[in-house]
């Protein structure tokens, strides 16, 4: 009897547990954040990255990867704050905890493809995948292939690489 | 009737929410030294090439990213990402946010021209732009 009165409480723990396995990195949950980023590129989980790339990154946004991505003070702020407080080095969110892993203390990147983690996962790829099929280009453009890449879900099963379709280890 | 009504009432709020949006900012252009604005000015800026200082050879324009056609969606030359028309009659969240307008004045002059725009720039362009 007693078990079945837990019942709920095991549906409830069940369910957060798969929704949380869901997703590989937080997903973004700050409107000013997610709007400044994406009107040029996907909006990264801050979860891909250390706090102190985040840091870097957003004390210059004058040359943001050859592009000119300068805010007002006080928007350049909050989304520092955001992608700071919510980076990697503190997210139990299993991607992030693999990057911040595959990284040394004194490693700052600043670019998410650069890091280690995300080196060796996609080290079978070839040109044809990425650099030269035109609907990708480049590893920056997770959502070109991780069809749930804005949700902070990077599950192997979601991938579609434009082109050549699902993707089997 | 009801219906058409309230989209005519939503056509004119947004109209008149951008010119004031617009007319507020050429006026404090004004007040930076700017003198008269002309869309034939503007037109201009918009068509002008300037050298591109990481590929020798090639230029940049509005067009690299906005597209040659104002009421066609464009595409970041880096990214890719579709950028939405940047004419206001083919998009009517155009001219309708000043610190947005502003903060892509910013950017994207000094990556295409190399510097800020002036007031004269800026109030030529959207003088220029209003009308598309």
């Amino acid at each position: 009897m007693n078990n079945y009165r837990l019942l709920p409480v095991y549906v409830v723990a069940f369910f957060s547990l798969t929704a949380h396995a869901a997703s590989d990195v937080a997903p973004v949950s700050n409107i000013l954040y997610k709007n400044d980023c994406s009107a040029c590129h996907m909006a990264y989980q801050p979860g891909l990255l250390p706090a102190r790339s985040w840091q870097k990154i957003m004390n210059n946004l004058a040359d943001h990867f050859g592009e000119n991505a300068e805010l007002d003070d006080t928007d350049r702020k909050a989304i520092m704050d955001y992608a700071m407080q919510n980076a990697a080095d503190t997210s139990s969110f299993k991607r992030s905890k693999s990057i911040m892993k595959s990284l040394s203390s004194n490693d700052t990147p600043l670019r998410i493809s650069e890091t280690k983690y995300i080196k060796r996962k996609h080290r079978e790829l070839s040109n044809k995948h990425v650099k030269d099929n035109p609907k990708v280009k480049s590893l920056s453009r997770c959502e070109a292939c991780h069809t749930k890449a804005d949700t902070g879900s990077y599950s192997e099963r979601e991938i579609n690489i434009p082109g050549f379709g699902r993707w089997d280890d | 009737m009801f219906k058409k009504l309230s989209l005519l009432l939503i056509l004119t709020w947004s109209i008149s929410a951008q010119a004031a949006v617009v007319d507020e900012l050429l006026s404090s252009y004004k007040s930076e030294g700017a003198g008269n604005f002309s869309a034939s000015n503007g037109e201009a800026l918009w068509n002008k090439d300037f050298p591109d200082p990481k590929e020798p050879g090639k230029v940049r324009n509005c067009s690299t990213c906005h597209g040659k056609n104002l009421q066609a969606k464009g595409k970041h030359a880096s990214t890719g990402k579709v950028i939405d028309p940047i004419a206001p009659s083919a998009n009517k969240e155009r001219l309708t946010d000043a610190k947005f307008i502003e903060k892509w004045f910013k950017r994207n002059c000094k990556w295409v021209l190399g510097r800020e725009c002036t007031p004269q720039e800026k109030g030529d362009f959207l003088t220029f732009l209003r009308t598309k």
